[in-house]
């Protein structure tokens, strides 16, 4: 991984990434020092070697790891790119850590643009240098044209948690509330409408971000008061409570007026046949919360940009079948069920 | 989303379920049929069921395209997908649908064939036009609602001359179904609930109208109710038919009057019968053979037509024999009465069909409304 002088400058402009790009050899340090480096900027990563020495704080360390396959690549409010940084932060994040450090393996399918790529890394070192995080290592493989859909991007994550901290499904008991961090669903209904070349009059843009702040603020006023952090990505609302469900052993009993949905991802759902609950999200989270500090935790969200639109949707219940029951806004009762397989859009 | 919050109102929605408890004559009981599974569905996604008084009750009628196709169909459809010169299109809530092998498009897709999941039928026009030398068939299936696009869609293979695109027609007719299920010649042995109204399909009689329902409501004797899908609309056409009943009338009446009329969409109509005609039969899951009940191309574009094309051949297969598809699609059993329900059969492996789409009664109820079942028997 060695950065050197070399030959002909990469054509970021026009030229396309082809297997020499993945064969170890001049062109693909030539993509890492040109590409990678200058997009990542960091002293661990101008070292140059295969693996990063970094210093750790005091605390536990946790660690992730993620693969982001997603279509299409870029979508309104961000790219795969943005999309792996602010995953991986969140997930670290969502243990109540502190994230510090990330590594990025590409897997890039022979062709791709060099223009595409370098949008994509930009965004990455962009979204880890506004939290703060580096990305210390990372890989790169090129693969045969129809072996790939494009890129596929896999990021790993550290970081370190407090002492005493210890957030965990099955910490849930009855009567704690649940705490949503806004509204729901934009995230894969931005996704969708792209794929489906929907042109609806507001636009629908991704949430996604790194919610590592917010969660600083929310355990500053929370502490171990909160007993369970998990962002809904895919499967939405449902399928994480559906988890936490089971982990639990409790049930889920929910108020579907108190759950924000933007009107525009509402209208947008309703045309899919698809059901904001069942609709991933990047930029939010949920938590439950001890009844007695429900409202501090809560307020302390408010209070950060990302958790503006907080809100406290429904409790912890007692229920040996560990439903997730909800009461419609239209008055009824129904459960709030995992996905079967893949969302897909009704035919009438 | 303006528009749709009007009819979800919860405090009209108390009105209303007030009206219908207060006319609603406590010595007698209403069951009324929503035909529909686009109504199955919002009755389970809103909780409409618990907002009618004990004595309201609805059934669940066969009325979602997906579930009452038969294994034999979706065989076909696999069987042709397995050819290796074909391209299948299919809309996503038909892959998981299980064959008479417990073998389904997912999983042949699986296994190599080439299967698109489609949105629309441009999609299938687009794949066509890119892949000039794949046979590219579209498998069309739906009620009179997806039938106009079907017809347009081959109007438009027509002008573009695409040679190697064809369709695999399983488009149904709703009153030959509501006739089946009110008389039938296997309902000897299923047997059938009473039914004492029907809640009319919504997009269905947008394209048809209600004129062709008069027939059925004169000869049954039945109410019939033509509502929307959002909420209000179905517990408003509730309400009407329980006063229809209770005055002794069998009218056809129209809840959705802002968008359906007494003839419908003409022109759909029309562009509709100038490209297909009537099948002799077609079998329904549940339901078995039911005359002039389906779709098929005519014989002007039979170049259009997969199933001359390719010669594919009917083989009629016994469902799973603990399958209750059949009662349920009629109202007689409901799904927990069903062994397999959310045991062998959910919506993650279906065994039945009404367990596929999320409009299937056996769907509708183990995604939305299974935590009744606990409550009745803890009662
Ligand atoms: S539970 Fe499954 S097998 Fe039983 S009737 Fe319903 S769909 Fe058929």
């Amino acid at each position: 991984m060695r950065a050197t002088a070399y030959q002909r400058k990469l054509d970021v402009k026009n030229g396309r990434i082809d297997l020499s790009h993945g064969a170890g050899g001049r062109a693909m340090a030539q993509l890492i020092s040109g590409l990678f480096h200058e997009a990542f900027g960091n002293e661990w990563l101008a070292r140059g070697n295969d693996q990063a020495a970094f210093d750790v704080g005091a605390g536990r360390m946790v660690m992730t790891t993620d693969g982001y396959v997603v279509s299409p690549l870029f979508f309104p409010g961000g790219n795969i790119g943005s999309l792996a940084v602010h995953g991986t932060i969140n997930d670290v994040a969502m243990g109540g850590a502190r994230p510090l450090y990330l590594s990025a393996s590409f897997i890039i399918e022979e062709g791709f643009r060099f223009s595409d790529l370098k949008t994509i890394a930009d965004s990455m070192g962009e979204a880890a240098r506004a939290a703060g995080v580096y990305i210390i290592t990372g890989d790169t493989k090129v693969v045969e044209r129809g072996k790939a859909d494009g890129l596929f991007i896999s990021t790993t994550g550290v970081g370190v948690l407090a002492d005493g901290l210890d957030l965990s499904a099955e910490k849930a008991r009855v009567g704690d509330r649940v705490l949503v961090s806004g509204s729901l669903g934009d995230h894969g209904t931005a996704i969708m409408s792209r794929r489906q070349n929907l042109a609806f009059e507001t636009e629908i843009v991704s949430d996604s971000a790194a919610l590592h702040d917010l969660v600083a603020l929310m355990v500053a006023a929370g502490g171990s008061s909160i007993r369970v952090m998990r962002d809904p990505t895919r499967g939405g609302l449902a399928a994480m409570l559906n988890e936490i469900a089971h982990q639990s052993g409790l049930g889920f009993r929910l108020q579907e007026e108190a759950i924000p949905v933007k009107p525009a991802v509402a209208a947008a759902c309703e045309l899919l046949g698809l059901d904001p609950l069942h609709v991933a999200n990047e930029g939010k989270l949920v938590a439950i919360v001890a009844p007695d500090m429900a409202d501090a935790v809560l307020a302390a969200m408010k209070a950060h940009p990302l958790g503006c639109d907080a809100a406290d949707i429904g409790e912890a219940v007692a229920d040996n079948h560990q439903f997730v029951q909800m009461s419609t806004g239209f008055g009824g009762g129904r459960i709030v069920d995992w996905l079967a397989g893949e969302q897909l859009p009704r035919i009438c | 989303m303006k528009y749709a919050d009007e009819f979800r109102d919860k405090t009209i929605a108390r009105g209303l379920a007030r009206a219908i408890g207060a006319e609603a004559e406590s010595q007698s009981e209403y069951r009324f049929m929503e035909f529909c599974g686009g109504h199955t569905h919002a009755i389970s996604r809103y909780g409409l069921e618990d907002m009618l008084p004990a004595n309201v009750r609805m059934i669940h009628g066969p009325g979602c395209p997906v579930c009452v196709l038969p294994a034999s169909r979706i065989d076909m459809a696999i069987r042709l997908a397995e050819r290796p010169e074909v391209t299948l299109c299919v809309y996503g809530d038909l892959m998981r649908v299980p064959g008479s092998q417990g073998k389904s498009l997912l999983t042949a897709k699986a296994f190599g064939a080439d299967i698109r999941m489609v949105y629309s039928t441009l999609d299938a026009i687009r794949i066509a036009e890119q892949a000039p030398n794949r046979e590219v068939v579209f498998f069309a299936i739906g009620f009179e609602t997806t039938t106009p696009p079907t017809a347009v869609m081959i109007r438009l293979a027509e002008k573009k001359w695409l040679k190697s695109f064809s369709v695999f027609c399983n488009h149904v007719l709703t009153p030959s179904a509501m006739h089946s299920i009110l008389e039938s010649p296997d309902i000897r042995n299923i047997g059938r609930v009473e039914v004492d109204g029907f809640l009319g399909p919504a997009h269905v009689s947008a394209i048809i109208g209600t004129e062709p329902y008069e027939v059925l409501a004169q000869q049954f004797g039945k109410p019939i109710v033509i509502a929307g899908f959002e909420p209000l609309d179905m517990m408003q056409a509730i309400l009407m038919l329980v006063r229809q009943v209770n005055e002794g009338r069998h009218e056809v009446e129209n809840q959705y009057s802002r968008a359906v009329t007494r003839k419908g969409n003409r022109r759909a109509q029309e562009e509709v019968s100038d490209i297909f005609e009537l099948r002799d039969q077609f079998e329904w899951r549940g339901l078995g053979l039911v005359p002039h009940s389906g779709l098929k191309l005519k014989q002007a574009y039979a170049q259009f037509d997969a199933e001359m094309r390719f010669a594919m051949h009917e083989v009629r297969v016994a469902d799973n024999p603990a399958c209750e598809c059949g009662a349920i699609l009629r109202g007689v059993k409901r799904p927990v009465d069903c062994e397999l329900f959310g045991t062998v059969c959910t919506p993650e492996i279906p065994t039945g069909s009404c367990m596929v789409s999320s409009e299937g009664a056996c769907a509708a109820h183990w995604t939305y409304g299974r935590f009744r079942d606990y409550q009745l028997r803890r009662a």
